[in-house]
């Protein structure tokens, strides 16, 4: 059986009579050795999938399997073989960055040693700081000692819920980097993220919006689906040039995008010719049109938009 | 070109740890400033000075025309801020919050009424006057922080990485927002950790060890450093930093 296997998993919370469907029967499948992201914004259901699939939910209804282990019946062999890191940190800040690593060895049955190539890499960088209380470390320290806790004990599977969320670009590169080093020593990832940019760096990703997957593919599939030619647009006069854009009855999309404004016409017939005489009636100046390679984020705004 | 903030050789030193180091620079009237910097760099230091809650160590600096030393309480007067930790009261409703802040700002009565109708409407929250501001999603919550940060009319407004976690297109919402406000002349000064963000703005700095190391237009930064995107520029200056943490 597949490391995670997720079929029609429904998850509800009631709030005094209101009921918020987190998840709303989803379903996918996690290959081996696999580095497989979640994408999607706060509130998409994200947090409440990897609390199923870790044993710490019990979902509305749905099966879900994690190394071939039931998620309801066999919820002990399953916290025996996952490693998990929350989003929010949940390490003891009151024990040393040394003391939390032994503790989570322990309550394993193993020891650091044991498992220590695992985790050599990332923890030589936090090393000078071992007699640190966790509670004293940066962002990105705190997150590194996180990781090392979540595979002292070699998981067959390892949840990382949010990894990257407030933290510099520096670190989130250097996260991203360890990650790539650990699947080759043959580790299942399931990774989540409210970060679009970093769908490129998983194998395969599943974008999800209030509760519903809206397509799972690899990286380049997800790009491949987006059929309609786009337009990346600029010009001095930015905003104005916008508002424009977006009134014109024959336009289909339009978002900014840094110095570019990406726009979709509805036909695609002369669309760069449409494009040009909306910038040329406006009489916006230095003008520049180019047709562009979607990204994650149009393919995600033009799936949210079905 | 007016300028809103002027900074010379700022400066501020916790003992003998140079927070901020001898930065310089000025932001225009209307302009859209990306402040950017990795976690330590000293970007939350420069901020609070800037906006009168710290007291620089030397250096010279005004926002709004008011001088950081002597100026502080006008300084606070005269802007809008907005963080994505702090913002909005949860436990107030939609409409108790802009009169909170209108109150706070020292708006009139009337021009609180006139305010409130102006946001509802502009924000589409017709109907949700009453509801507690917990109960709205993530993305609406940032853009009526934004619109209340700026409900006195600042001549500048600070966002503290004000967009993480929502969906792409609440996220351009948010920035169509800012376009509109810097076009009307409020001035943008925005901390963010999307460097795809980095390029919605006029001009960009970027922090490295206290000091700004690069600070010019999106498009001729990566020129400079042969880069397809801001990503990539601030990587190159970023992973020179010899401090590290938050």
């Amino acid at each position: 059986m597949k490391p995670v296997v997720v079929e029609n998993i429904v998850q509800k919370y009631r709030i005094k009579k209101t009921v918020v469907d987190a998840l709303k029967g989803i379903s996918f499948t996690v290959e081996k050795g696999e580095l497989f992201g979640i994408i999607g914004p706060d509130g998409a259901g994200k947090t409440s999938l990897f609390r199923i699939l870790t044993t710490l939910l019990l979902a509305e209804s749905g099966n879900a399997w994690v190394d071939g282990f039931d998620v309801v019946k066999d919820y002990k062999e399953i916290r025996n073989r996952i490693g998990y890191m929350p989003g929010k940190f949940s390490l003891y800040q009151d024990l040393s960055v040394q003391e939390n690593l032994e503790f989570f060895a322990t309550i394993f049955n193993t020891s650091i040693e044991e498992n220590y190539d695992l985790i050599k890499d990332i923890y030589q960088q936090i090393e000078p700081f071992k007699d640190r209380k966790a509670g004293a470390l940066s962002g990105g320290m705190k997150q590194k000692l996180a990781l090392c806790c979540a595979l002292i004990h070699k998981p067959s599977v390892l949840f990382l819920d949010e990894p990257t969320t407030g933290v510099d670009a520096v670190s989130r590169k250097e996260f991203w980097e360890m990650l790539h080093r650990l699947k080759e020593q043959g580790i299942t990832i399931l990774v989540s993220t409210a970060y679009m940019d970093e769908a490129s760096l998983c194998d395969r990703v599943a974008l999800i919006q209030k509760g519903e997957i809206l397509s799972i593919n690899t990286p380049d599939g997800i790009i491949g689906q987006f059929e309609k030619p786009l337009w990346a647009i600029k010009a001095k006069e930015m905003y104005p040039l916008m508002n424009a854009i977006k009134d014109d009855p024959e336009v289909e999309s339009c978002y900014p995008f840094g110095q570019y404004h990406h726009v979709v016409f509805k036909t695609q017939e002369n669309s760069k010719q449409k494009l040009e005489n909306i910038a040329r009636a406006g009489h916006y100046t230095n003008v520049e049109i180019e047709a562009i390679k979607p990204n994650i984020e149009d393919c995600f705004m033009a799936l949210m938009e079905d | 070109m007016e300028k809103v903030i002027t900074a010379k050789d700022l400066t501020k030193k916790f003992g003998d740890f140079t927070a901020v180091d001898r930065i310089n620079f000025d932001v225009q009237k209307g302009e859209i400033f990306g402040f950017l910097g990795a976690n330590g760099a000293g970007k939350t230091t420069a901020m609070r000075m800037l906006c009168g809650l710290l007291l620089p160590t030397s250096g010279q600096a005004t926002v709004a025309g008011f001088d950081v030393y002597k100026q502080n309480e006008q300084i606070k007067q005269n802007i809008g801020y907005m963080s994505q930790k702090f913002s909005l009261y949860e436990d107030l409703t939609i409409t108790e919050n802009i009169r909170f802040y209108g109150g706070i700002y020292g708006l009139s009565n009337d021009r609180i009424k006139e305010k409130t109708a102006q946001l509802i409407k502009q924000l589409h929250l017709e109907g949700q006057e009453k509801t507690l501001v917990k109960a709205l999603p993530l993305g609406w919550k940032q853009k009526l922080a934004f619109s209340i940060a700026i409900v006195h009319e600042p001549a500048i407004v600070f966002l503290d990485e004000p967009t993480g976690g929502v969906d792409p297109i609440t996220r351009r919402e948010f920035w169509g927002l800012i376009y509109e406000a810097s076009a009307r002349g409020i001035t943008i000064f925005v901390t963010t950790h999307y460097m795809d963000e980095a390029e919605y703005c006029n001009r960009v700095s970027i922090m490295v060890d206290g000091r700004i190391d690069a600070l010019d237009t999106p498009a001729n930064l990566k020129k400079d450093y042969s880069a397809d995107s801001m990503d990539e520029v601030f990587l190159h200056l970023a992973r020179k930093a010899v401090r590290t943490g938050d």
